[in-house]
């Protein structure tokens, strides 16, 4: 594509396409810094993602409700109607490492940390929260996938996940400005048979990243 | 990585021996990804399966193909195959991109089961930048195809008398003259990957691309599907008595997710 002054630059496509890489020319530095990047992500293995339990006995361990909060607003959801340290207790976490956030193992956080914690309720164990306010990258969320739920046993379990959106990317007929906002929209399996609290999401509306995943 | 959705069926439905697979290439304007809606819409197939893969970015939505309040709320995920054994065509439906490094594993858990699922022949449909084209591709029909080796066997001579025109290859180093000539389909994503593949494996692929460039590609994905009926014939195609040309563009129905493709409607304010 010509620009304005002359010179012929490559057009963005909106497919996400990469140069094919054979093209690319990179400097011994661009490599040096992409093979030290690699290194950081894969240093543990299995994409630079790796799941801790305690206390949870041998996996996969029993469980019958999961519900996993994505995103800063939903993981503060659940802290401020649903955690608390006299029901709840600390059973995994998650480590990781993106260009974007890191997680540690601790598990006394602050809300404004990134963190990824397991929580089981004392009172039934086989209730699990996840609270995920980190970002997981889009090479790790397959990783993420099946490092947590290859840990339980799936017969049986109800997952509910929790995340939100900008209201702006919502796509509807009217403009999003007159919408009554925050709404809620839900997406559920066939073999969901219970009542849904709000309307499903219509199209062309879709769920992207860890949530989909 | 393909897991069939009707479990009970189990190997009955992954067997498509004899049918011909419809793949769409992430690629620019995204147009082989519309036309495979437009197909898998207007033939109102039926999901058979979904791939599931670590290779595209996840994404999940509600029935696109809906047509009424009962089936609009099936899951839709990022890969899935749907099928229409009356006319032997299975397509494969692609909505998200390539994770970064994933594109090639992705191409190779492909054929392999393309081969496994005992396809006869696949049609890839992509595109390729226009604005790469040279001289006298400038000129003529944006439509372009490639076979394979195995493929042009069987219908090569067919090619000839839809006058369709092969895809050109052009010098491994631009400005010098005497280099060796290769096949570049810029914008094409996962193309001209799967092409090379297949020449190697002796799968019979077929390219159907279109040149085009970003914008409302909802005129291409219409003119790359026609393309792609005058040699399979999917839907009737009317001789329209005013200009004497093939128009088909009514006979594709266009899914009911292709609404808001350009945002939402306008806020009463800003009047």
């Amino acid at each position: 594509m010509a620009t304005f002054f002359g010179e012929v630059v490559v057009a963005p496509s909106r497919a996400g396409l990469d140069e094919e890489e054979e093209e690319r020319e990179e400097t011994p530095e661009d490599r040096e810094i992409r093979r030290e990047l690699e290194k950081k992500r894969c240093g543990r293995g299995g994409g630079g993602v790796d799941v801790l339990w305690s206390g949870l006995g041998p996996e996969p361990f029993v469980c019958s409700r999961f519900v996993v909060a994505i995103g800063r607003n939903a993981a503060a959801f659940l802290s401020s109607f649903i955690l608390d340290s006299v029901c709840w207790e600390v059973v995994g976490v998650v480590k990781l490492w993106n260009e974007w956030c890191r997680t540690s193992s601790a598990t006394n956080v602050l809300p404004t940390d990134s963190f990824c914690l397991f929580y089981r309720l004392i009172s039934d164990p086989t209730v699990l929260l996840c609270q995920c306010s980190c970002y997981v990258a889009e090479d790790q969320q397959f990783q993420w996938l099946e490092k947590v739920f290859g840990s339980m046993q799936k017969e049986g379990l109800q997952v509910t996940i929790l995340s939100t959106c900008p209201v702006a990317d919502y796509k509807t007929q009217e403009s999003t400005l007159t919408l009554a906002s925050p709404f809620l929209k839900a997406l559920k399996t066939k073999e969901f048979q219970e009542q849904v609290c709000c309307p499903l999401l219509e199209q062309p509306n879709i769920v992207r990243d860890l949530p989909a995943a | 990585m393909f897991v069939p959705c009707d479990r009970g069926r189990g190997s009955a439905a992954s067997d498509f021996k004899g049918f011909t697979l419809l793949v769409p290439a992430v690629s620019v304007g995204n147009v082989g990804q519309l036309a495979i809606d437009l197909v898998i819409s207007t033939l109102d197939m039926t999901k058979v399966g979904y791939f599931y893969t670590d290779c595209l970015v996840p994404m999940v939505g509600n029935n696109p193909y809906a047509t009424a309040e009962e089936n609009s709320t099936e899951l839709s995920i990022n890969a899935e195959v749907y099928s229409l054994p009356s006319k032997k065509l299975v397509v494969l439906q692609i909505r998200s991109p390539f994770i970064k490094n994933k594109y090639r594993p992705f191409c190779e858990a492909l054929l392999s089961w393309v081969k496994g699922s005992r396809c006869a022949r696949v049609v890839v449909l992509s595109s390729s930048h226009a604005y790469q084209r040279d001289d006298e591709q400038l000129l003529g029909t944006p439509l372009r195809y490639l076979l394979t080796p195995d493929l042009e066997k069987a219908v090569g001579g067919l090619m000839q008398e839809l006058n369709w025109k092969e895809m050109e290859k052009v010098a491994a180093y631009p400005g010098i003259s005497d280099t060796d000539k290769v096949l570049h389909i810029p914008g094409g994503g996962i193309t001209k990957l799967l092409f090379t593949e297949s020449c190697s494996k002796g799968i019979q692929m077929a390219v159907l691309l279109k040149f085009c460039s970003e914008g409302d590609n909802i005129p291409d994905a219409f003119v790359l599907v026609n393309y792609l009926n005058e040699w399979l014939q999917l839907v009737k195609s009317e001789v329209s008595a005013s200009n004497n040309s093939t128009d088909c563009s009514s006979q594709w129905k266009i899914p009911s997710s292709w609404r808001l493709l350009f945002g939402n409607g306008l806020p009463p304010a800003l009047f």
